[in-house]
Parts: structure tokens; sequence; C-alpha cells
């Protein structure tokens, strides 16, 4: 009788959870495993992270096709949290790839490497499944502290302990505002549930109260932070560029990811009452964003120095439709976020390639006549850059374009044309990349031998950007469904907004 | 209100003893000092190395791991006040929650958090 | 009764003697200590709005922010001790090997 409970219990409540339970559970046989094995096998303990996500990401199809509070309202699961954790297993089990061979190549701990990259993952996935703010916090805190210890792994490199120190106090800082912010939303509306929160905000008098309107400057401090948006990006280009590469890839892509999915749940879905407040901030924001980061990126030499402000801009393109809101800007950002994520995980796959055994480096310089001794890498790093760039018929383009024409129906004209000016301004530093790698000479290198995980790695986000970019229609369906099952509105009425242009 | 002033005049005449003994040291006592005096004491001994000592990393170590059970008693009383209302299910939620720390600790302990040097 | 707001106001003007910590001192220890008083700060705004409004919610935001706050600090004790090994200094200031 007591095991039947205990089972209908387990079955009925944990399913939605899967995703994440098999990756806390993998994250704690790393643990058990690396421990005793000790430092030898560190490609082995790498597979078994990389299984572990494979069957998360598996696991996340048990999400797909309900719409369901579970454990109480704490999470929602639904097509948008099914394609969360997709994404966000899939992006985990690309970053392993890429350190198989990183990891022993610059003696990082193994163990706690795979078991804080798998802690992180499970944070991500909480984060975008979150229902109440206590989750909301709970996976937003359990990424970042992950990702603040990978950020300073690597302990003889003074640089990656100086990047996680600035990563974790500006984290810090920001999750205290969060904190607050979610304080005074609680003690404005009376419940820390999304789902009850909206309800309470229909009614005008309590949107305009200015607890709920502080609450939500301060929330959007602390998510401000997390995507790191103009002004505050200030962690961001030292914690890229001083955390190992495939860290790097993690926090661009991963943590981006996640915290974008949290933040657009929370403002699309659940606080569309109070857009007139937030629509203007967020309008600032945007512009902010992409123009400081797109100008600032054109004065960088080193590639990831580069590609965290490329990162900065990014957060400006999706915070514009963030702005414009609304089922079409909805899905238009999960599609982007899509595109985003395999062409920068390619490009960081590239330089975890180029880094060299000695001294490594990378620094345009470094990448230097590339096309030479590399072609094939030097093809996919420009395909990438291409792809971030904008550039037809890829990834990056196909997202721009949603983007922005959804944020042209809803009217932020101006915006849209700050947007295109940015575009326009980003081709020169993606430009730089691939004129150093097919002009300029390049000095004599040393590469590491290149183990198949990284050429998987290589192959997967090459094929994903030409893909999604060529044949979007797949994808968009599949980004207006997540979204619409998440607001809880007629999925053809988001593809019809959606495929309209 | 009639309650708290026994407990106000305790307060009071706590402060005023302290107030007194310590200004009439300050007043009454002759003061003459010296770097002898200045030192620290060290049972008569001169003092070797400065008060301000590092201490050695393994405490540091055994904090964190304080730490673990802390928060693991902060996160277990709600649960044990309320233990019969949960049930079996919530004896297996917090089996597991008490299992994911074991992890920890055993991590700890086969990575030699525990050894003494 | 004491009013609500007499503990609103109170943790406000923590939180922001913990932001004014963080953004004026340069000792690392010292912003660290700053952060958690924003933290404490919080805990306290939670605990009196879930009194004023008669929810158990606020209480159980607070352990689990009590549990988040003990993570933090024992990972970013670790950092600052990892900065310290490698560079000698605990002074914010001083940590610049990466400009712009």
């Amino acid at each position: 009788m007591i095991s039947g409970t205990i089972g209908a219990a387990l079955d009925a409540s944990w399913r939605p959870v899967l995703a994440p339970a098999v990756v806390a559970i993998t994250a704690m046989a790393v643990m058990l495993v690396g421990s005793r094995l000790g430092e030898e096998d560190s490609e082995g303990l790498g597979w078994l992270t990389f299984s572990g996500l494979a069957l998360a990401a598996l696991c996340a199809f048990a999400a797909v096709g309900r719409h369901a509070p579970a454990f109480a309202g704490a999470l929602i699961v639904d097509d948008y949290t099914a394609f969360f954790y997709c994404l966000i297993a899939v992006c985990a089990a690309m970053v392993v790839l890429l350190s198989l061979d990183y990891v022993p190549a610059l003696e990082l701990p193994s163990t706690e490497y795979y078991a804080l990259l798998l802690s992180a993952t499970v944070g991500m996935m909480l984060l975008a499944a979150a229902g109440d703010l206590i989750i909301i916090f709970l996976g937003l805190e359990t990424m970042s502290i992950s990702v603040y210890v990978m950020a300073a792994i690597a302990r003889r490199d003074p640089r990656s302990s100086e990047a996680g120190l600035k990563y974790f106090l500006l984290g810090a800082f920001s999750t205290g505002f969060l904190l607050y912010g979610i304080a005074l939303l609680y003690g404005a509306t009376g419940s820390i549930k999304l789902e009850a929160i909206s309800r309470a905000l229909q009614s005008s008098a309590l949107a305009a109260s200015p607890l709920v309107l502080l609450g939500l400057a301060m929330m959007l401090i602390g998510f401000g932070f997390k995507v790191a948006a103009v002004p505050f990006h200030a962690w961001t280009p030292d914690a890229y560029e001083g955390a190992p590469t495939p860290v790097t890839a993690l926090m661009a892509v991963g943590v981006k990811s996640a915290a974008f999915a949290g933040f657009l749940r929370l403002l699309l879905v659940y606080l569309p009452a109070l857009h007139a407040q937030w629509g203007g901030a967020l309008w600032v924001l945007a512009a902010l964003t992409m123009s400081v980061g797109n100008l600032v990126a054109l004065a960088q030499n080193n590639v990831k120095r580069m590609l965290a402000y490329s990162a900065i801009a990014h957060a400006g393109y999706i915070l514009v439709g963030m702005t414009a809101a609304g089922g079409a800007a909805g899905a238009a950002v999960l599609y982007y976020l899509l595109g985003y994520a395999f062409a920068n995980l390619g490009a960081f796959a590239v330089l975890v390639a180029v880094e060299r055994v000695e001294q490594p480096g990378t620094t345009l310089a470094d990448l230097g006549g590339l096309a030479k001794g590399q072609p094939m890498l030097a093809a996919a790093m420009a395909l990438f850059m291409l792809s971030l760039m904008g550039l037809p018929p890829l990834a990056g383009f196909v997202g721009k374009f949603y983007v922005f024409s959804a944020a042209l129906q809803a009217g932020y004209v101006w915006l849209v044309v700050l947007a295109a000016l940015n575009s326009v301004i980003s081709t020169y530093y993606y430009a730089r990349v691939i004129v150093a790698m097919y002009v300029n000479e390049g000095a004599e290198r040393k590469l590491r031998a290149r183990r198949p995980g990284l050429s998987v790695a290589l192959a997967v986000a090459i094929a994903a950007t030409i893909i999604i970019g060529v044949d979007p229609r797949p994808y968009v369906e599949m980004a207006a469904g997540a979204y619409a099952s998440a607001a809880g509105i007629a999925r053809s009425g988001v593809r019809a907004a959606f495929l309209a242009h | 209100m009639a309650t708290w002033f026994p407990i106000a005049v305790i307060i009071g005449f706590a402060a005023f003893v302290v107030g007194a003994m310590v200004s009439a040291n300050r007043i009454l006592g002759p003061r003459r000092p010296s770097p002898v005096k200045g030192q620290a004491f060290e049972c008569g001994n001169p003092p070797s190395g400065s008060a301000w000592a590092r201490f050695s990393v393994r405490f540091y170590l055994i904090a964190i791991l304080f730490l673990v059970f802390d928060v693991e008693v902060v996160l277990l009383y709600p649960w044990a006040v309320a233990i019969r209302r949960f049930g079996t299910v919530g004896l297996v939620d917090a089996g597991i929650f008490v299992a994911v720390l074991m992890v920890a600790l055993i991590y700890a302990v086969r990575r030699g958090a525990l050894d003494p040097d | 009764m004491t009013p609500v707001s007499y503990y609103l106001v109170l943790g406000a003007a923590l939180f922001a003697i913990g932001v004014a910590g963080v953004v004026i001192r340069r000792n690392l220890i010292v912003i660290f200590m700053s952060i958690e008083v924003m933290l404490n700060a919080v805990n306290l705004t939670l605990v009196a709005l879930g009194r004023a409004l008669g929810s158990t919610d606020g209480q159980v935001m607070v352990f689990f922010v009590m549990t988040v706050g003990a993570a933090e600090a024992a990972v970013g004790l670790a950092l600052i001790l990892a900065a310290f090994r490698s560079r000698h200094t605990i002074k914010a200031d001083e940590l610049n090997l990466m400009r712009w």
C-alpha cells in the first residue's frame, strides 16, 4: 500500500521535472564516481556528463503537450518549458564536447568541472520552468553560483580567478536587487505564484501602486544584470575573457538563454498588465545595450572579449523583441535564441580548437592565417561570424528578421531603425575576424590534438546554423507553439501573426 | 507597560554600574604607557610575531562543511514540525533531500576535507 | 502592535546601506559583507510582509534566501581566497588584469 502511494506520487509529480532530475542525478553520480576515480579519467567523466545531458534532452519531451502547474504551481510544465529544457540540455552537452580535451589540457579539476556544469544546467532548467518567485530565485542562483565557480576554476591563471570574483560580486549584488523586487511584488500582490500575481495586477489600482512599480524596477535591474544589459553589463567582458573558453561558451549560450527564458515568461506572459511601465524601461535598455555592445566591440582585439560585447549586443536585439511584447514577438525571441545559441557555440568551439598548447591565446593575431593551416576551421568560423552578423540565409538573419518585424508591427519604428543601424556597425568587427583568418599572415602555431568530440560539436553547430536559417518553418512552428503554450493563447494566432510578414 | 518596568529598571541599573566602573577606572587610575606595556601579553615572554595571525585554510574548509549541515537543519526544521501532516510522501521527500546532502559529504570525505594533516 | 511600514522602512534603509557599501567600499570582504546586509534587509522585508499579509510564503522564502546566502558565502569566500592567493590583494581596484 505504502509503496503504491509513493509510486503514484512519484509518477504524477516527477514526470514534469524528469529532465532536471536526470541532470541532478548525473551531477551526483559524477561527484561520487569522480572522487573515487581521481583525476586520471577526465574523459570518462565527460562522457558520463554527456550521456546524462543527452538523456535529459530526451526526457524534455515528457513535458510536451501539457500545460499544467506542477508541485503546487512552483513549476509550470508546458511546451515552453520543454523547448528550453531541450535547448539548455543540448547547449550544455555541446559545452561538454568542447571541454573533453580542454579540461585535461589545462589540468582543470574534472570532477568539480563536470559536476558544476550539471548543477548549473539544473538551475537553468528550473529557471525556464519557474511558476513562482521562489523558483525563479532558486533557479537563477543554482545556475549563477555554479557558473561563478566554473569561471574561476583555472586556478593557475590569475585572470580566471579575477573573472570569477568579478562575476560573483556583481552577480550577488544583482541578486540582492532581484530579491528585493520579489519581496515587494509579493507584498503588493499577496502571492508568490506568478498566476496569482498576474490575476491580482488586472486591477489597475494595484498596477499603479508604488510598491508594484518599485518591485518591478528592482526585478528589471536584477534580470538586467543576468542577461548583461547595458548599463548592468560591467562584469560581462571580464568574466567572458578570463573564464576558460568552454565556460565562456556556457555563459554566452546557456546562462543567457535561461535568463531570457525566465525574464520573458515573467514579463510577457505574467506581467503584460504592466507593459505600460516596463515597456519604456526595456526600450531604453534595448537601445543602450545594442549601441554600447556594438560600439565597444569594434575596439576589441581579443576574440573572446569581442564575443562578450557581441553577446551584449545580441541581448539588446532580444530586448527589442521583448519591448514589443505580444505573441509574435515572444515566438520570435525563442527562435532568435535558437539561432544565436548554435552560432555562438560554434564560434567558441573554433576558439577552443585554435587555442595553443603553450600560451593559450584568443586574440585576432592568434587567428591570423588560419585559413591556410586549418581551412575547415576557418570556414566554420567565417560561417558563424556571418550568422551572428545576420547575413541571409543563415539562422542569425532569420531570427533578426522576425524579431525586428515583430517590433515594427508593434509600432516601435525608431527602435528598429536603431537596431538595423547597429547590425550594420556589427558587420565591421565580425568581418575583422574573417579578414584576420583569410588575409593576415599568421605565426607558426602548435595546436592541441583535436579529439573527435570537438569535431562533432563543430559539425552540429554548422549544420544547425545552416538548417535553422535555410528552412526556418519547422523551428518557427516550434517557437510559436512553445510561446503559445506558455501564454495560453491559440497556437494558430501566434503563427498567423508570426508568418504574416 | 507595567510588566516591562522592572526590566527597564534592571537595564538602567546595569548601564549605570558598568558606566560608573569604567569611568571610575578612567578618572582615578594612573596611566603611564610605555612600549613594553603596549606589547601583547604572552605569559610574560616577549611576544613572538603579530597578534594578527592568519588561520589555516583548513578551518575554512571545516566551516564550509559545517555550513552544509547548518542549512540542512534550517530546511528540515519546518518539515519536522509538520511531520505528521506530510506523512509518507514527506518522509520520502526529506529522505531525498538528506541523500543529496550525503552525496556532498561523501564527496568531501573522499576529497580529504576531513583528513587531519 | 508595530505597523508593518516601520519594518519596511527599516528594511529599505538596511538595503540602501548595503548598496552604498558595495558601491563605496573597496575592500572585497567589506563589499561582500554589504551584499549580505542587502540579503538580510530583504529577509526582514519578507518576514514583515508575510506577517502583514497573514501568509507563510514570506517566511518560506526566507528559508531559501538563507540557504542560498550560505552557499553564496561559501563560494564567495573561496573566490576571494583564490584571488588573494594569485594576486596578494583584496582591494577591488587592484583586480585589473583585464581592461576594456
